[in-house]
């Protein structure tokens, strides 16, 4: 009886440990996203509060089929996301094997990378706000200074120089995620490896591609996750440097949503756009995490 | 000779992509701290004045209110409530995540894989996508802008890294030792104090700047849970300073200096215990 009562305790032990975890994500963010469910599936208006109790079904879901603001907005989170995340991984690969090859001062470097890594992403978007700016930024007041542009560039004015000023805000600000990573997987590398390929006459090209990236994917693999985990705080920067301006050029499925749910107050509108997002979110964190899972034991494996 | 020229080549080009690495990493920030000592009148100037003529503290004695200056941003008021918001966030989510990362650490249980995907999953929710419900489920229990609604946001947002983190460095501290402890008749309550808690002290400690952080940056939550000093932090306060027209650029600059210093401070103190937890609690599974 004791056995059994011992037994049992030890396999409930872990999910004591973990209740306070799972009762404060369950109360945050569970109910919550069913919440925000239900809410999707009703009219609701900030400004009629009884509006939440009108059923419509999916009509929030087929109204954004059609909806052209809300699929411009979306291929352009898909474009936006796609090439910061490649820029970053690969400026960060660059990063990594610049410091690592450099003796002198490597720590200093590594800890300056970091910076950008604390900073808020609504720093990050002022400061940019700030130097890409037409009339006082420094960026163009010193392209002026130096004579390389006669006139004033409209960074932020312009579409596609804003969009490309986000862009730039992000790298800008999660690069060192990919760098400092990698640099810690190039640091673990075994030597051995790499003498034996020199030994046998590998190029640095084919060392590279054949030994140390393979090597060092899991740690870009744990980057990726960890980016995509907080893959939305792009809004931050966004919602600082354009808000979604000119002429909704820069508008991201984030800012959409704040528009929708908050100025205009269709919160059952932006709750359906918020779960679309969410879903997005969720495939990039979930398809990034079994690669990882998958390099951890091909890694094993080779072990 | 042709051998030596092209090492020193190489050695040259080595530097040169350092230096504009660095100066790409420094320059913005450094451009903003500079900024946050000029007076507006100078950073507006045009042309523009590259060498600071002259460096005032005007700027944080204006946002502070010190002196004779009309303080129009209470930012006092954001400075403490974003201390009191994210301290206690953190040290709630280290308990909690102290107790999910030994979980998953030191026992084996069904489906163990699939709650820690479960519980990063649930971290990936866009913060404006979440920040709809709860801002109408907090409205409803009437913890809208208050610092309480805010620190229960906080503490589930950090709760997944932190038992991310805690979990690797818990799985670095050999399980036998706490075994012996045990052997040796300390409860295992007991060897975990005595034993793998101060062994893995230095790693809870990042993982708690690393949560100090998220919870004193964050912007997306903050913006639309807060809405007057009672709860208004740094991130949200910093908005105040954008009009539809004007920016005061000198304003938001120092008050951009008083966000940055805290982090830059605890960056540079954990560093290397914060990637020593990316890397162990990620890659040996």
């Amino acid at each position: 009886m004791l056995r059994y009562f011992r037994a049992r305790q030890a396999k409930l032990t872990p999910l004591l440990l973990l209740s306070p975890a799972l009762l404060t994500m369950l109360f945050v963010v569970g109910i919550p996203m069913v919440f925000s469910f239900y809410t999707s599936l009703t009219p609701y208006r900030l400004t009629r509060p009884e509006t939440i109790e009108t059923f419509i079904g999916l009509r929030n879901y087929t109204r954004l089929l059609s909806d052209e603001a809300f699929w411009i907005a979306f291929g352009r989170t898909i474009l936006f996301l796609a090439i910061a995340l490649n820029v970053e991984f690969l400026l960060g690969l660059g990063i990594a094997l610049l410091i690592n090859r450099i003796t002198w001062g490597q720590r200093t470097l590594r800890t300056i990378m970091m910076f950008p890594m604390m900073f808020s992403p609504i720093l990050v978007g002022f400061q940019f706000k700030f130097i890409f700016n037409d009339n006082i930024g420094i960026l163009n007041n010193a392209l002026q200074s130096l004579g390389l542009a006669d006139q004033a560039i409209p960074w932020l004015v312009d579409g596609k120089l804003a969009m490309f000023s986000i862009i730039f805000a992000e790298v800008w600000m999660s690069t060192s995620v990919f760098a400092i990573l990698l640099l810690a997987g190039l640091f673990a590398m075994p030597r051995d490896p790499l003498e034996a390929a020199k030994v046998d006459g590998c190029n640095p090209w084919q060392v590279f591609r054949h030994i140390m990236l393979p090597f060092i994917m899991p740690f870009a693999f744990i980057a990726m996750t960890i980016r995509s985990l907080d893959v939305a705080r792009a809004y931050d920067i966004v919602a600082v440097m354009t808000d979604g301006g000119p002429a909704g050029r820069t508008e991201l499925l984030w800012t959409l949503i704040a528009r929708m749910g908050y100025e205009n107050a269709r919160m059952g509108q932006a709750n359906a756009m918020a779960y679309i997002s969410t879903i997005l979110s969720i495939a990039f964190t979930y398809y990034f995490f079994t690669k990882l899972v998958a390099a951890r034991r091909f890694m094993g494996g080779a072990e | 000779m042709s051998r030596t020229l092209k090492n020193r080549l190489r050695a040259a080009g080595l530097w040169f992509a350092t230096f504009v690495l660095m100066v790409t990493i420094c320059v913005p920030g450094l451009w903003v701290v500079l900024s946050a000592f000029r007076p507006n009148r100078e950073i507006l100037a045009k042309p523009p004045v590259w060498v600071p003529e002259n460096l005032t503290l005007g700027n944080f004695s204006k946002i502070f209110g010190f002196g004779e200056n009309q303080v129009a941003i209470p930012v006092l008021d954001y400075f403490s409530n974003s201390l009191v918001i994210a301290i206690t966030s953190t040290l709630i989510a280290l308990i909690v995540g102290m107790s999910g990362g030994y979980a998953f650490a030191r026992f084996r249980f069904r489906f163990k894989n699939a709650w820690f995907l479960g519980l990063m999953l649930s971290r990936t929710v866009p913060g404006i996508a979440l920040s709809l419900p709860i801002f109408m489920i907090w409205s409803r229990l009437g913890i809208i802008d208050t610092k309480t609604g805010l620190i229960i946001v906080y503490v589930a947002l950090n709760v997944p890294f932190t038992i991310w983190l805690i979990d690797g460095f818990f799985r670095q501290i050999p399980a036998s030792l706490s075994e012996a402890a045990q052997v040796d008749g300390c409860t295992r309550w007991q060897a975990f104090w005595r034993i793998e808690f101060p062994l893995a002290r230095s790693g809870i400690a990042a993982a708690g700047v690393f949560a100090f952080l998220t919870s004193w940056n964050e912007f997306a939550l903050a913006s639309q849970l807060t809405r007057s000093t009672d709860s208004k932090t740094l991130p949200v306060g910093l908005m105040d300073f954008t009009s539809q027209f004007t920016i005061d650029w000198a304003g938001m600059s120092a008050m951009a200096v008083i966000i940055i210093v805290p982090a830059l401070i605890l960056t540079f103190i954990v560093q290397k215990h914060l990637i020593a937890g990316l890397t162990f609690g990620g890659v040996k599974g």
